[in-house]
């Protein structure tokens, strides 16, 4: 059993490589989402809305295992990434929306009479005001994330639960691996689910 | 694709079969859920520190720890533990549901904390026992409070289902995937299912769109007919603020 700790932990650093880079796919691409469903033409938005739509209601495990059979010549953890960072920039995609509606509209006019390009607008007037209240959405996006990393152990990834399995099978200790995966878990996603509520608090939502 | 479509369709009875274990697998697991969100919602305001203190508890370790670890405990560790194995949709009942359950007393908590104050006051003026309180001012309006957030919960429960797969209950999920190894049709296979799980979702998303319309009737807010066919996209930051983290 001694060494079993080790194990779990060399796996819980995939996990939270799988997480943190998730997290920045989603927050990157969820930018990009929310941006382009506010493009002037319905030939964009309609479509954007839909793959968005389509990715939130479907289960990620389903499409991870999908990705991972057609894709099969692509490394796992990269598939496992691109997987929890589109399916979550379809959530960060709201978060963003929201944020840039919550713009008021006189900004939007201001920057029109000021004849600012639509680039300069979104980047010097839109998007920092969007942006700010994101980051708790974003923080609790991503503790999410990081409860759903142990479905990438069923495309072959080495995370902490398929390193629980694995050793728990060989040992016949599966009971307490599992156990003890769990309390990592918690260990790790507890403290920093309070640190977002204290954020969340201090922007004052 | 013709030869996965001919399969699919000439086998439809399988198909039917693992969208009942599915749907079984999502009522029953959506029932426990509700049942313990109450539970942990009306404990979690409680007067008595104990009972704030359980419930807080139990929820943090549910919300915390990760779902597919739950699933898994209950199905491998939990016959190890007790001598005694659990059938694979029972387990995941159990699990979706405490899971689930967590997250939702926590809709259940704020709802009730969004019932303006002059009406619990109101309530108590007018000499109501606590239970008629509950059952006549402050649960109707609650409730309506609490749809939005639980439709979203429930289509979680929905896109968890797949999990059944890994413990070998014949869901959806398992059924298609015999078909695609069947026939070697990977990419429709996969389509075909997550197309399912989208239809399955969107039927849920209307059932609870005409739950929230007759609740809201009750307390005498009328909601135009479109506000049936609305999906969740509008909803779901809300709901992200409110339950904290779950998706």
């Amino acid at each position: 059993m001694g060494d079993a700790l080790p194990l779990l932990l060399k796996g819980f650093e995939t996990t939270l490589l799988a997480t943190v880079l998730g997290t920045l796919l989603a927050a990157v691409l969820g930018l990009v989402v929310a941006v382009l469903g506010r493009a002037p033409t319905r030939l964009v938005t309609v479509p954007v809305r839909a793959v968005t739509e389509f990715v939130r209601s479907t289960p990620m495990l389903v499409q991870l295992v999908g990705a991972y059979a057609i894709f099969n010549t692509v490394e796992p953890l990269v598939i496992g990434v691109a997987v929890l960072g589109i399916h979550y920039a379809s959530y960060v995609s709201e978060v963003y929306r929201a944020g840039i509606d919550a713009v008021p509209k006189g900004q939007w006019e201001a920057c029109r009479a000021l004849s600012m390009s639509p680039r300069r607008t979104w980047q010097a007037v839109v998007l920092p005001q969007a942006v700010r209240n994101v980051l708790p959405a974003l923080g609790n996006y991503g503790i999410s994330m990081f409860k759903e990393t142990p479905y990438l152990a069923v495309i072959t990834v080495p995370e902490m639960v398929s390193q629980a399995r694995e050793y728990g099978a060989t040992h016949f200790v599966y009971a307490e691996m599992f156990t003890l995966a769990g309390l990592i878990f918690l260990a790790a996603s507890y403290p920093t689910s309070l640190l977002m509520r204290k954020l969340e608090k201090r922007l004052g939502h | 694709m013709g030869d996965f479509s001919s399969y699919f369709f000439g086998h439809l009875s399988e198909v039917w079969s693992g969208l009942a274990v599915t749907l079984e697998a999502t009522v029953l697991g959506a029932a426990v859920a509700l049942v313990l969100s109450f539970a942990f919602g009306f404990m979690a305001n409680s007067g008595s520190v104990l009972a704030r203190g359980v419930s807080r508890a139990i929820v943090e370790f549910f919300r915390g720890t990760s779902l597919y670890v739950q699933l898994f405990w209950f199905f491998y560790a939990f016959p190890l533990f007790f001598q005694y194995q659990l059938t694979p949709l029972f387990c995941g009942v159990l699990a979706f549901g405490m899971n689930y359950g967590a997250y939702g007393s926590e809709v259940v908590r704020g709802a009730l904390n969004a019932v303006p104050k002059a009406q619990w006051e109101a309530a108590v003026a007018l000499n109501m026992t606590p239970f008629q309180r509950m059952r006549r001012v402050i649960l109707p309006q609650a409730w309506v409070q609490m749809i939005p957030p639980f439709t979203n919960l429930l289509i979680q429960l929905v896109k968890c289902t797949p999990l059944l797969w890994l413990i070998q209950a014949a869901d959806l999920t398992t059924v298609v995937e015999l078909m695609r190894t069947r026939t070697g049709e990977t990419t429709s296979a996969y389509l075909t299912l997550l197309m399912l799980y989208f239809v399955l979702a969107y039927a849920l998303t209307l059932l609870m769109n005409a739950l929230e319309r007759h609740a809201k009737s009750r307390l005498g807010q009328r909601s135009g007919a479109r506000s049936l066919l609305r999906s969740r996209s509008a909803e779901s930051t809300r709901a992200a603020g409110v339950t904290g983290g779950a998706r």
